[in-house]
């Protein structure tokens, strides 16, 4: 075993435990959810993870980025392909183990890969351009400033080194197939990467094409690691999410609010539709709607996690364009970032961190004890949450079916319901209906527009 | 109106019950505005024969703004007792001149026990019209430029696009699309509740920049579907002094000068 094949199954060991620990830990924060009323219908949710999430039906709203973004992700699916040969060679320290069994099917798919991985070079390019020079507006938001902007600008940067790593590994590979080196087997012929070869790399002398393409090969392998290991922490995370996303969808009529029964039960009995309800004993009041993250659904922080900041929903919301602060995807990574606040208390085990009158010697941290004295409140502020005309625009807009209205009306329901807050404005409207059954203090009856 | 409203208190009792409930909401039976488009609507209705009433004093809002706003107590009190009423009258079949009530009645109300078949009027209208029921002649608005104008709940709430559309081309309108229609339309900013309170700090108001998209179309008129889209487009354009001008109509008003005795 040669001391590259021992570094690279170190390597793969390393980043598979460190890969497995952070995903754990996502799919850990996504259950800090409570249960979701799932949409059952099979046949819709698998059609929504064609169309949606493999079709990427949605951004094609926008043509120009769609086409941008489709070359990418095409390039990252087939090449996949190439990252399979390249872990088994990583492995077993042979090179290119499927050239010799493929026949001309090979350097079809090696060719393939090379032309689209030429367009999303340029794609990636372009979307450089489209953040920083062109400066487009949804990412020029509030929100936008510091981290997510950085962790945007890596990820494409990130992507043009694999880039260059792939043409840099190929284009010296063709150079010591030209030269008849032992471990490089015929490829056939690689249309891009031998007239890099040709361009940049002939006349070099063996041990600077191979360190050449070793280089290339590494550099390629790590993008791939490092990519692993990187999109738990960023925005990325999509290109996982966005298919179990589209899969749990909700698929009622975009203008359905979830019910409460519990409310219902309680408004029945009485009204004498149901019978009397055993009276609530004031350390039980309930708390309504959505104060914190563990409030919401599993699927509400899946969106969460799922989310991308591409900010096409903040691009179509009303209330944003007039100047109001509100913006959905603000309100999607406050409830990521709350999700990722909550977990890190919550491994912590800190018993501090347990609602003072549950404490005990026996009690163990967990989320329904959980009082950390903060919640998504103190990063979604109300004038946030009123500005929104519940217009569904931003539900319509998302290339991956994130829902951010559910969340504002789940935390305009605890603003409201538990604590009596809310507008003034509202209080006169609240009171007419209560008295009157109409929205408006009228003195008219309600059929005075007829004509008698 | 030249006929008598049914109400429904009146004829349930009788052997032939009527086809459908005219669902007026609380726009429609109190705000002057609205009221002039439930005449209309009540004229389309007679016009067509259809057998229909309305609930008059019995009905009372179906909670919408309350639930938007986060009020659920409110909510379900009143939902839960306009399901008692219309089930008492055992009312299958609904039609709103309110996309609000149309959609809360049709989306909402089946959890708390409320089952009917909900329709807008703009769908009603559409389907009177295929089965030659209502009769219009073209030639009223020969000329005219329209511009229509989505609601969020009638589009993309429950994806009702083509029906009023499907009006607008019958009555031989010159329809003119706003850049953002459809699923890309933009609200008008009465929704979620915001029809009751005062806009929260910003640079405009909602219903002054889809106001100036509107105008960017040279519109004579400008369709609408809702009651309250009604209000904000029409004090767009008093703020932008078109009202002179430019007609903000509901599509049964357009209908309305085109039937046919």
């Amino acid at each position: 075993m040669s001391i590259e094949q021992i570094l690279f199954l170190l390597l793969l060991l390393v980043v598979g435990l460190k890969a497995y620990r952070s995903y754990s830990e996502i799919w850990a924060k996504i259950q800090l959810g409570k249960p979701y009323d799932g949409s059952p219908d099979q046949s819709k949710r698998w059609k929504n993870v064609l169309l949606v999430a493999f079709g990427q039906k949605k951004m094609f709203k926008n043509l120009l980025p769609a086409i941008f973004h489709l070359t990418i992700y095409v390039a990252f699916m087939m090449t996949q392909i190439e990252l399979i040969e390249i872990v088994i060679d990583g492995v077993s320290g042979h090179h290119r183990t499927f050239a010799s069994g493929l026949g001309w099917f090979y350097p079809m798919i090696i060719n393939l890969i090379e032309c689209l991985s030429i367009l999303a070079f340029i794609a990636t390019v372009i979307f450089l351009w489209r953040r920083n020079v062109l400066k487009i507006s949804r990412f020029e938001k509030a929100e936008m400033v510091g981290w997510p902007k950085r962790d945007a600008n890596l990820i494409l940067l990130g992507e043009i080194l694999l880039i260059i790593g792939v043409f840099t590994m190929n284009g010296a590979d063709t150079q010591l197939q030209t030269l008849g080196v032992a471990h490089y087997p015929d490829t056939g012929k690689l249309l891009i990467s031998s007239s890099i070869g040709d361009t940049l790399f002939s006349g070099l002398d063996l041990k600077t094409l191979i360190f050449l393409e070793r280089s290339g090969w590494w550099l390629h392998l790590t993008m791939v690691f490092g990519f692993l290991l990187y999109l738990p922490v960023s925005k990325h995370l999509h290109i996982l999410l966005a298919f179990p996303n589209t899969y749990w969808a909700r698929q009622k009529p975009p203008g359905t609010m979830q019910n409460m029964p519990e409310v219902m039960e309680a408004v029945k009995s009485m009204l004498g539709l149901a019978p009397e309800a055993a009276p609530m004993t004031s350390a039980e009041i309930p708390e309504f709607g959505a104060k914190d993250v563990t409030a919401l659904t599993w699927k509400n922080i899946l969106d969460a996690y799922t989310c991308t900041e591409c900010g096409r929903c903040t691009a179509v919301c009303p209330a944003n364009i007039t100047g109001k602060k509100l913006s959905p995807r603000k309100v999607i990574m406050d409830v990521r970032d709350r999700a990722d606040e909550v977990r890190e208390k919550l491994r912590s085990a800190n018993s501090n961190w347990i609602k003072e009158e549950l404490r005990g010697t026996d009690v163990q941290l967990n989320k329904d004890n959980f009082e950390d004295g903060q919640s998504l409140f103190d990063r979604i502020t109300r004038e946030e949450l009123y500005a929104c005309t519940s217009c569904n625009a931003c539900v319509e807009a998302c290339p991956v079916l994130i829902n951010p209205l559910e969340v504002i009306l789940e935390m305009r329901r605890y603003d409201i319901l538990t604590l009596a807050g809310g507008p003034q404005d509202w209080l006169p409207m609240f009171n007419s209906l209560e008295n009157s059954g109409s929205v408006w203090q009228v003195s008219a009856a309600r059929d005075a527009w007829i004509d008698r | 109106m030249d006929k008598k409203v049914p109400l429904m208190a009146d004829v349930a009792g009788q052997s032939d019950r009527p086809e459908i409930l005219f669902w007026v909401g609380c726009a429609g039976s109190f705000d002057p505005r609205a009221q002039k488009v439930t005449k209309a609507f009540v004229q389309i209705l007679n016009a067509s024969k259809i057998s229909y009433a309305v609930l008059g004093k019995e009905e009372q809002c179906t909670g919408d703004p309350a639930r938007r706003a986060g009020n659920e107590f409110l909510f379900q009190m009143l939902a839960l007792q306009n399901i008692q009423t219309l089930n008492t009258h055992n009312v299958s079949k609904i039609v709103t001149t309110c996309p609000h009530c149309f959609n809360v009645l049709k989306n909402d109300y089946p959890a708390l026990g409320g089952h009917y078949e909900v329709i807008h009027h703009t769908q009603l209208i559409q389907s009177l019209l295929d089965d030659g029921r209502l009769k219009i002649a073209g030639g009223s608005f020969t000329g005219k430029k329209i511009t229509y104008h989505d609601s969020c709940y009638l589009g993309r709430a429950n994806g009702v696009y083509e029906a009023p559309r499907e009006i607008l081309s019958q009555i031989e309108g010159d329809l003119v699309e706003m850049e953002r229609n459809r699923t890309n339309g933009l609200c008008c900013g009465a929704g979620g509740a915001q029809m009751f309170k005062e806009d929260e700090p910003g640079q405009k108001r909602i219903n002054i920049e889809r106001t100036e998209e509107a105008l960017k179309t040279n519109p004579d008129i400008i369709a609408v579907n809702c009651p309250f889209c009604l209000t904000m487009l029409t004090d767009g354009m008093t703020a932008s002094n078109k009202s002179e001008e430019i007609m903000v109509l509901d599509l049964s008003e357009l209908i309305i000068q085109s039937i046919k005795a």
